[in-house]
């Protein structure tokens, strides 16, 4: 972080530039707030010579989840303002520390339990109720999610996970499987307001625009912007998705996700995300 | 225009417009993660990694 000299106060880390990075490089330039680009892989720390942040604020955008919080560590170490906070990403990336926050708070989410050991987590799903939902603790854009239809099919999973999978799959976490309209919403907020929202809409259950979903305008009810501003206060806040499923108990919250995507949704909602996001960590700024 | 020759084919891009972490597609179809630009250096852009996320 050394080699980075006096700057601009803001400085955005990345490895992949995605279309949001893009997007937000974009945004910085057309608002004309100073900001650095600072590409993560060319990166080094030497603890002996660590130094305060150059910059006052710093958005971690690494696709890398590891990678990413090892920088929000770094730069909240070093006395920077980090959009997020090493302590939000700590809880979105895991599903169980993302669940024990909502559940703390008191925000609807789906029925939700973690067991360590295979008769444990079938004891879960006799208590859910099948299908049941299996997922990785650690995980993103739907990968290694399982739906379950019945006692034998956990089974299998299970045994595939206890002996080819590593220490967290070890962790077993299962959720009830609800049944929503076609579509779960996703929902922006920053800072304390939910700026936008969309629906994810798809033929599989698995809706992530990631997975194939397509994405249009969700409008955004007082419901709404009540169960995403608690979801994101639950986990610390900052800027982050909240990723909801319409049920017969309401809105339940899914997930929270620290790295936004938002590629699909500007045109979608008509609101643009990036340049609401520069101007938050604009606002982040101590003043001189 | 330059033209890089990679062991993955051959990328015709202007080195100016380049951004650390771009993809580029040579003409093989092969995608290359930019990670150097003086000089401009290409590498294999892994497709997909387990803690990728957002």
């Amino acid at each position: 972080m050394s080699e980075v000299a006096a700057h601009p106060r803001i400085a955005v880390v990345y490895d992949r530039l995605r279309p949001e990075e893009r997007m937000l490089f974009e945004a910085f330039e057309r608002s004309g707030v100073p900001f650095e680009q600072v590409y993560a892989p060319h990166q080094s720390v030497d603890f002996s010579r660590f130094e305060r942040s150059p910059f006052d604020v710093v958005m971690e955008r690494c696709l890398s989840q590891t990678r990413g919080l090892a920088f929000s560590r770094l730069y909240a170490a070093a006395g920077a303002r980090v959009i997020n906070r090493p302590e939000v990403i700590e809880t979105c990336g895991d599903k169980l520390a993302t669940n024990a926050a909502l559940a703390a708070a008191g925000v609807p989410a789906p029925r939700t339990g973690v067991a360590f050991t295979a008769e444990a987590v079938l004891e879960l799903c006799e208590r859910f109720g099948y299908p049941v939902v299996l997922k990785p603790v650690v995980g993103s854009w739907g990968r290694m999610v399982s739906k379950l239809s019945d006692r034998d099919a956990v089974e299998a999973v299970l045994e595939h996970k206890e002996v080819l999978g590593g220490p967290q799959h070890k962790v077993f976490y299962v959720q009830e499987f609800v049944r929503k309209p076609g579509r779960d919403i996703r929902a922006f907020v920053v800072g304390d307001e939910v700026i936008a929202a969309i629906y994810r809409a798809s033929e599989h259950w698995i809706t992530n625009t990631a997975r194939g979903g397509s994405a249009s305008n969700c409008p955004l009810s007082d419901d709404l912007v009540e169960v995403a501003t608690a979801a994101a206060r639950a986990v610390g806040g900052g800027v982050l998705a909240v990723d909801v499923i319409e049920s017969e108990r309401g809105l339940l919250v899914v997930e929270v996700n620290h790295t936004m995507e938002f590629r699909n949704s500007v045109s979608t909602t008509g609101v643009d995300i990036p340049a609401r996001v520069v101007r938050y960590a604009a606002e982040q700024v101590v003043p001189a | 225009m330059q033209t890089f020759l990679t062991p993955y084919g051959r990328v015709d891009v202007e080195p100016e417009n380049l951004t650390l972490g771009e993809l580029v597609v040579t003409d093989e179809g092969t995608e290359l993660e930019v990670v150097g630009l003086e000089p401009v250096r290409f590498e294999p852009a892994p497709e997909e990694d387990e803690d990728w996320g957002e």
